[in-house]
């Protein structure tokens, strides 16, 4: 496979991450359990004649990816692959609601178109005039891993450049159907963070990053996408084997991760699987999360991204990340490891 | 007819989502499709509800809109003409 | 030569049959699957015909021997028949043996559960259940599961050409070495949601929907699963396999003109068809059989055609669209047209346009009307979704 790096970065999130300066030194933890995305000013960004029609995943992702594209200095990306766990719950809620409310008179077309799943990628072709491949991808955790593994496969097959992204957004009748169901944190168990509310169920938030991948290593390369797994429904022995096994895949020992970024999300029925590698084989390794401040979707994991090259590119580990006290010199790789509710599990190694 | 053009700019203005644009930016025979406020075929679909929903006037063949909704002037006659609320 | 991907095995469930052989009885018998509602309460069963599957939700749960306490959506029911039979098909006894993975697409998921019980969650829950089976990923999973693949599992929506884009990423998967063997197709079910949502887009046909035809009035919603196995070479030679077919070539563009409707000149569609032709090294000549997309829509089939007539010329294939037997299946058209265009393949017969009497007075394609019986090495199937998705498979004889 042909090399792949992160050359642009484009995050919308429940912190304020599209600032030209935002750092991890501004950003807050995260103490309600339902989090909507801090909006930028999307008029500077998308022309009112096409604002009007979007849903907010897509204002969203055609943000993060026009600033993903920006960074990198590309114009018209040769293939648009993006990963979404639920696509537009907004208008799909509505145009269901009205569905049943009306009992299916006077319906209107828009909240249905764009509550197809693939209304982002579609969405930013449209506003580039892009022709080319253009793929979206919806497994739940690993949607934004899909769109990665695809992206590098097509860097290998025929292109120079690729936009991933993954995007997800708050939808209210869908978030009440999951606090029926204890998947959303009791907000009284926040009082001390994520880690110590030993309760059910993640904050629940939304939000958009897209990344432009290149063949090229350039002057702002974040960093190099070295190779990723996903794995569907594993145990927890298989897991370790699977994890060690990537790891040898790609000549890495153990001690060879500088920083081991996960998932963990304060689910008390869930966190044991990040607990059970934190606590062995990775004990001697510098651990940070980041759910705390962007809360849970399915393509959270890209946020996860987001903080890897942030932390790649200034080579320091801000205090409100770290999940233990290992100080390393440098850091030449990382592993990313994300899972929601005990499946699609996803290993993610960056290298520098 | 000039109260119905102007409950007819508000609910285009609303409907379509319009937020930038003022009621009286829209002329009485301004073009509502292509040039002039640049509405296209999914727009057309949503007057056609709004149509049968706030004038009981359904209409079969989505194509016959275009003619219909030519500009608020045009609309404004023909709901007059075959309006049933 | 470079022959392409090889397929191994097919499973299919549709409104002309429960299994493979049963699809192709329907075709060549000309029975078609349409007809008016019966499962769905809708406003709208006596204005619009669908391909609908005659099995029920208890008989499909019946038949897969799942236990009563589940909670499968009738997409996930349909898709895991099919991949049965798919997996049967190609003589998997031990799946563990080789890489094997599952990428499966949906654009209805679990609709059919949530609208069912959208308010009445709030007040009990007994069918809070199915809440967790909403989402598209939910059903690839549970046929992974049902199938033991633990390799690579992952789930696409690009509206109705989201199955060719499976397909089409499995091929490319196996190229790579990046897995020995994968099972790629797609499944969607009936839903009122879009049965509502493309009446609000003015696209249902109140008869059964004639395409390419001048007087066509819209398509026919419908209700499928279909996949294919896809092996590498090596595997095929180690296990002396038989090849039913393969993967020569393959294209994902996008129109990007409009969200719904395709443009005038067919352009992303045009595109999808000369790349799939590129890859497969062939030129349009050697295309015998093109299964279209052909919904029956006033825009589609017109759009089509052009780009048909811009990239074939005056030497235009056979060509049908099968939609007029088993109506728009959405995410699972491509892989339900996929085993058509296999079937077609193996069985030296091209299957009919049904309801066609008068040619599209702008373009003049006549599409094969009765069943034909032809030799073809190399068979073209488009499916062309909402947000401009163009997707273009070719299938060659093995």
């Amino acid at each position: 496979m042909k090399s792949c790096y992160i050359n642009g970065i484009g995050c919308v999130s429940a912190q304020n991450t599209t600032r030209e300066s935002a750092s991890f030194k501004d950003f807050q933890e995260l103490t309600e359990n339902v989090v909507s995305a801090h909006k930028p000013n999307y008029k500077t960004f998308i022309k009112p004649a096409m604002i009007r029609r979007m849903a907010n995943g897509v204002k969203m992702g055609v943000v993060a990816s026009s600033l993903a594209m920006n960074e990198a200095g590309i114009d018209l990306p040769q293939a648009i692959i993006t990963g979404t766990g639920m696509g537009c719950l907004i208008d799909s809620d509505k145009f269901l609601k009205n569905l049943i409310d009306n009992k299916e008179e006077y319906l209107t077309p828009t909240s249905f178109i764009q509550s197809t799943h693939n209304t982002v990628g579609a969405q930013i072709a449209l506003g580039l005039e892009c022709k080319a491949y253009n793929v979206t991808y919806v497994h739940a955790a690993t949607s934004f891993e899909s769109s990665l593994i695809d992206g590098m496969l097509m860097l290998t097959e025929e292109v120079d450049n690729v936009l991933v992204g993954g995007v997800d957004e708050l939808g209210p009748y869908t978030t009440e159907l999951h606090k029926l169901i204890d998947h959303v944190k009791d907000e009284d168990s926040l009082s001390e963070g994520i880690l110590a509310s030993k309760s059910k169920g993640a904050i629940f938030s939304e939000g958009a990053q897209f990344f432009v991948l290149e063949n090229e290593k350039k002057k702002n390369t974040y960093a190099e996408l070295r190779a990723l797994t996903i794995i569907n429904t594993p145990t927890e022995n298989e897991l370790k084997h699977k994890l060690l096994l990537f790891l040898r895949e790609n000549n890495l020992e153990i001690q060879d991760i500088d920083l081991l970024i996960c998932g963990n999300n304060g689910d008390v029925e869930f966190d044991s699987f990040y607990l059970n590698l934190q606590r062995s084989i990775f004990k001697n390794t510098q651990q940070v999360f980041y759910k705390h401040l962007c809360g849970e979707y399915n393509t959270v994991s890209a946020f996860g991204m987001y903080t890897a090259c942030q932390l790649m590119r200034s080579q320091t580990v801000p205090d409100i990340l770290k999940l233990n006290n290992v100080k390393v010199e440098s850091i030449r790789n990382i592993l990313l490891y994300n899972q929601y509710r005990g499946e699609n599990h996803s290993f993610t190694l960056l290298s520098l | 007819m000039e109260e119905l053009k102007l409950e007819l700019k508000e609910k285009i203005i609303e409907n379509l989502n319009l937020e930038d644009v003022e009621l009286s930016e829209i002329a009485d025979d301004e073009p509502l499709f292509g040039d002039g406020l640049g509405l296209d075929s999914i727009d057309a679909l949503e007057l056609i509800v709004m149509l049968d929903k706030d004038y009981g006037i359904k209409l079969s063949d989505p194509k016959l809109g275009k003619a219909i909704f030519e500009s608020v002037e045009v609309m404004a006659k023909y709901i007059v003409e075959n309006r049933n609320k | 030569m470079y022959k392409g991907v090889a397929v191994t095995g097919m499973g299919i469930i549709s409104s002309i049959g429960n299994t493979v052989d049963e699809n192709f009885q329907s075709l060549i018998e000309r029975k078609h699957g349409i007809s008016r509602i019966k499962k769905i309460e809708t406003i709208h069963k006596n204005s619009i015909m669908v391909g609908e599957i005659d099995l029920s939700n208890d008989e499909l749960i019946h038949f897969l021997g799942l236990p009563e306490n589940n909670n499968y959506s009738r997409t996930a029911l349909l898709g895991e028949v099919a991949a049965k039979e798919a997996v049967k098909n190609a003589q998997i006894s031990d799946i563990d043996s080789y890489k094997t993975g599952l990428i499966s697409a949906t654009s209805v998921g679990g609709m059919d559960m949530t609208e069912k019980y959208y308010y009445s969650q709030f007040d009990e829950s007994k069918n809070r259940k199915f809440i967790e089976c909403h989402p598209a990923g939910d059903s690839s999973t549970k046929i992974a599961k049902s199938l033991g693949i633990n390799d690579f599992v992952t789930t696409i929506s690009t509206a109705c050409s989201s199955s060719a884009n499976a397909i089409m990423l499995g091929a490319r998967m196996i190229k790579a070495g990046k897995l020995d063997r994968v099972i790629v197709g797609g499944t969607d079910c009936l839903s009122k949601f879009t049965i509502n949502g493309f009446k609000t887009l003015m696209i249902l046909s109140e008869s059964n929907c004639k395409p390419f035809d001048e007087n066509r009035t819209g398509l026919n919603l419908g209700e499928a699963a279909a996949y294919l196995v896809l092996e590498s070479d090596e595997i095929v030679k180690k296990e002396n396999k038989k090849v039913i077919a393969h993967v020569s070539g393959y294209a994902n563009t996008n129109d990007a003109f409009h969200q719904t409707a395709s443009s005038d000149n067919g352009e992303g569609a045009t595109l999808a068809m000369k790349k799939a032709l590129e890859v497969a090294n062939l030129s349009p000549e050697n295309i015998d059989y093109i299964n279209a997309h052909g919904t029956a829509t006033s825009n589609n089939d017109k759009s089509e055609s052009k780009a048909i007539l811009r990239v074939f010329g005056d030497n235009i294939p056979s060509l049908s669209s099968t939609k007029s037997y088993t109506g728009h299946t959405l995410a699972a058209a491509a892989a339900i047209e996929a085993v058509y265009s296999i079937l077609s393949l193996q069985k030296d017969v091209i299957f009919p346009n049904l309801n066609y009497k008068t040619a599209i007075s702008e373009t003049g394609i006549i599409p094969v009307t009765e069943v034909l019986k032809k030799r073809s090495y190399h068979v073209l199937s488009n499916s062309f979704g909402f947000g401009g998705n163009c997707s273009t498979l070719i299938f060659s004889k093995s």
